[in-house]
């Protein structure tokens, strides 16, 4: 089961953050500055893995974003990297050739995908084609919908 | 999100839910019941009925959210474990059948059918087998079949290839099996991809100690992976290196290891040089070998040696009477070069303050002897007591070393002077030495010889308690574990030297009438502690009282934190594996403050 997502930039930027597990946001800023100051300091050729205060980290950087989780000790690392690169290929297809651009601009579109594909820390929709169709179908009642109520 | 009470009221809801028609409910209906059985475990069985139909599912969605839902419930109760073991076979066929499969465009990656859903299904294929020979065997072909035709060359393969050798090593299967799982993780360890390797050390520590013989046969390839670059690899090839060394191939790793540990990053070398004292100790071919080992570490990692190991080698050397002669040789000559690392020097003028008398006689047998007078011996050891390099522990050792001289060399005023010289030093532990040592030549010079005398050979302090548990040094003994019979005390006793290590023996009973077999003791504790388990005294535990087995824990504790431990137990009893896990956490605080 996933702990946490995080996605940040080079800079250390925070784009996207979603956690599976109750933590007051104390918490969570202190493991976020935490762990991106430790996801930074690696050099690009070491291991997508590490271990970091008893929960395993799994991240991957694509352009200039990392894309960065946690998952709970018996979960396979090489399929959380297959689950990432699922999570990117989404976002490029919605948005066709994704940049960070793009993330930074929908991000409430970036959020919807993801929970489409996982939830409650686990994958929910293993097909390509069902997610983006329920994102297509998500999209399509925002624009039909009916109009606001009169005063 | 949701919170037990929350979960309690949905809980109804859920379940309506994973019946309905519509697949897309149906499956996060099942992640929601993953949910809710995490918080509020009681209200598994409130979903079981719905569970029946699970696989019989179309959609690889509900597919997939399913067998999450039959993995959780199967971790957390061995009763559902028991009830869904019937499942395998269709399991099985589930699995077969997306291999077999031709090319399907929804759930392809990289030409494999849906690998999501066929690592989440190994994984429940793992559970249900473990410990069950039935299941196990309806699972060893599929098994075989998905590891020999996956494809390796792109990630998504080796996942699964990974999961499935996780599986095969945690069921029952038979050793073909077994060996080709090795060899997969061999291959692995040859990949370029550095997480793959990663992934294969750290599977590779986990099988060594029940494949041990096949995990061998890799020992070049994990060798080589201690030249990494990678930080993590490093440290993972380090652990299983160490795990590998036994007594026909010590001479070899123990050359490979010394050269990492001459290479390596200084976060490893404190790690490194405890792993190859042990391992020294357990299968030194010879004694020359031991000390010539400890000598290398000392010089080039020693002031990353752990303060525990000063005590212990000491004890090691005073063990070796023949060859007193040859360690304070190289001990002198060692010193002559650097005294910057503190352990080393520490070491060297103990020998020194005991041996010293060898040395200048030139009586080595080993090598070729060096010409050395009381005058220069005594010129080393002044060296240190002025040196700023030197610690305060250090120049008190030496101190001790040149009082003890007086003694074993003829240069015995030089010495009387020195030693009154730091009657009036600085630092008072070093004060009071010397005062004391000045007494001893003025009024009790009568005694001195005596005193000073060389120690006898030390017994290593084996706590082997009996079974009625005793105080030692005040600090009262705890019950850490009483569960089915088996029950486990803690003693303490707090090391000297160092007042940060707290020594626990376990002592372990079995109240029940059938023995427990296969007895292992693990712990862990929080990361600002460092724990070393040495080896126990059986693995048997004796039936109604009749005995006890031991083992000796050291906790490192800089910190003086509250002591809390997690340890795991697994025995076989009554033909049952049996495995617990517990938190100690009642530790008397004289063990830790």
């Amino acid at each position: 089961m996933f702990i946490f997502m995080l996605l940040f930039s080079r800079q250390g930027k925070l784009r996207l953050q979603k956690w599976y597990v109750p933590l007051s946001d104390k918490e969570k800023k202190k493991i976020t500055r935490e762990l991106v100051q430790t996801v930074l300091a690696r050099k690009p050729k070491m291991c997508s893995f590490l271990e970091w205060r008893d929960l395993k980290i799994v991240y991957k950087r694509y352009a200039s974003l990392y894309f960065c989780c946690a998952i709970e000790d018996q979960d396979n690392e090489l399929i959380t990297l297959e689950i990432i690169h699922r999570y990117v290929e989404l976002l490029d297809k919605y948005f066709g050739s994704v940049c960070e651009l793009d993330i930074i601009f929908n991000f409430e579109k970036a959020y919807f995908i993801l929970d489409e594909f996982l939830l409650g820390g686990e994958a929910q929709e293993t097909s390509k084609k069902n997610v983006l169709k329920a994102i297509e179908q998500a999209d399509l009642l925002q624009e039909v919908r009916p109009a606001p109520l009169k005063p | 999100m949701g919170s037990s009470e929350m979960c309690r009221d949905l809980a109804g809801e859920v379940e309506k839910l994973l019946k309905t028609s519509n697949s897309y409910l149906r499956k996060k209906a099942a992640l929601c019941a993953v949910h809710v059985i995490r918080k509020v475990p009681e209200l598994m069985e409130m979903f079981l009925p719905a569970t029946k139909n699970l696989l019989s599912e179309k959609n690889h969605g509900v597919l997939h959210t399913s067998v999450v839902l039959l993995t959780e419930m199967c971790e957390r109760s061995p009763d559902m474990l028991a009830h869904f073991r019937k499942l395998v076979p269709q399991l099985v066929r589930i699995l077969k059948n997306l291999i077999m499969s031709g090319y399907s465009p929804e759930h392809d990656v990289s030409g494999i059918s849906d690998p999501f859903l066929q690592v989440r299904i190994l994984r429940l294929l793992r559970i249900l087998g473990k410990n069950d020979d039935d299941s196990s065997e309806a699972m060893n072909d599929i098994l075989a079949q998905v590891a020999t035709n996956t494809e390796t060359s792109k990630n998504v393969g080796n996942a699964i290839l990974y999961e499935t050798v996780l599986t095969i090593m945690d069921i029952k299967s038979e050793s073909g099996l077994r060996v080709l799982a090795i060899n997969i993780l061999g291959r692995f360890l040859l990949n370029n991809d550095k997480n793959i390797r990663y992934v294969a050390l750290t599977s590779l520590l986990k099988t060594v100690q029940t494949d041990h013989n096949a995990v061998q046969r890799h020992r070049s390839t994990i060798v080589d992976c201690l030249k990494d670059l990678d930080v993590s690899i490093k440290r993972r090839a380090m652990e299983l290196s160490f795990a590998l060394v036994n007594g026909n191939n010590i001479r070899g790793m123990m050359k490979e290891l010394l050269y990492f540990l001459d290479s390596c990053d200084p976060e490893f070398k404190a790690d490194c040089a405890s792993g190859v004292f042990l391992a020294a100790e357990k299968y030194a071919p010879s004694k020359r070998w031991h000390i010539d080992t400890i000598m290398r570490v000392l010089t080039t990692a020693g002031s990353y040696v752990r303060d525990d190991s000063v005590p212990n080698l000491i004890q090691l050397i005073t063990n070796s009477v023949e060859m007193h002669a040859y360690t304070v040789q190289r001990l002198y000559k060692a010193l002559l070069d650097d005294i910057s690392q503190q352990p080393l020097v520490q070491v060297a003028s103990w020998c020194i303050g005991e041996y010293g008398d060898l040395l200048v006689s030139g009586q080595c047998e080993e090598e070729e002897p060096i010409q050395v007078t009381e005058d220069e011996v005594l010129d080393v050891l002044e060296g240190l007591l002025v040196s700023n390099l030197s610690t305060p522990v250090t120049r008190g050792y030496s101190l001790t070393a040149i009082m003890k001289l007086s003694t074993r060399f003829s240069s015995v005023n030089r010495i009387k002077k020195v030693v009154s010289i730091y009657g009036s030093s600085i630092d008072v532990e070093l004060q009071q030495r010397a005062v004391e040592y000045n007494a001893l030549f003025k009024k009790y010079d009568h005694m001195r010889p005596a005193l000073l005398e060389r120690m006898p050979i030390m017994e290593k302090t084996a706590s082997n308690g009996p079974t009625e548990i005793v105080q030692t040094n005040g600090i009262p003994s705890m019950t850490a574990y009483n569960k089915n019979g088996l029950k486990i005390d803690f003693t303490f006793e707090r090391a000297n030297p160092n007042p940060n290590i707290a020594v626990i023996t376990i002592h372990a009973t079995n109240s029940t009438e059938a023995e427990m077999t296969d007895f292992v003791f693990q712990a862990a504790v929080p990361k600002t502690f460092q724990l070393q388990l040495l080896s126990p005294s059986s693995n048997v535990v004796p039936a109604l009282n009749q005995g006890t087995v031991t083992q000796v824990i050291r906790v490192l504790n800089p910190q003086k934190q509250q002591l809390r431990m997690r340890i795991k137990l697994t025995y076989t009893h009554k033909g049952s594996a049996v495995q617990d896990l517990a938190e100690v956490n009642n530790f008397p605080p004289q063990s830790w403050q």
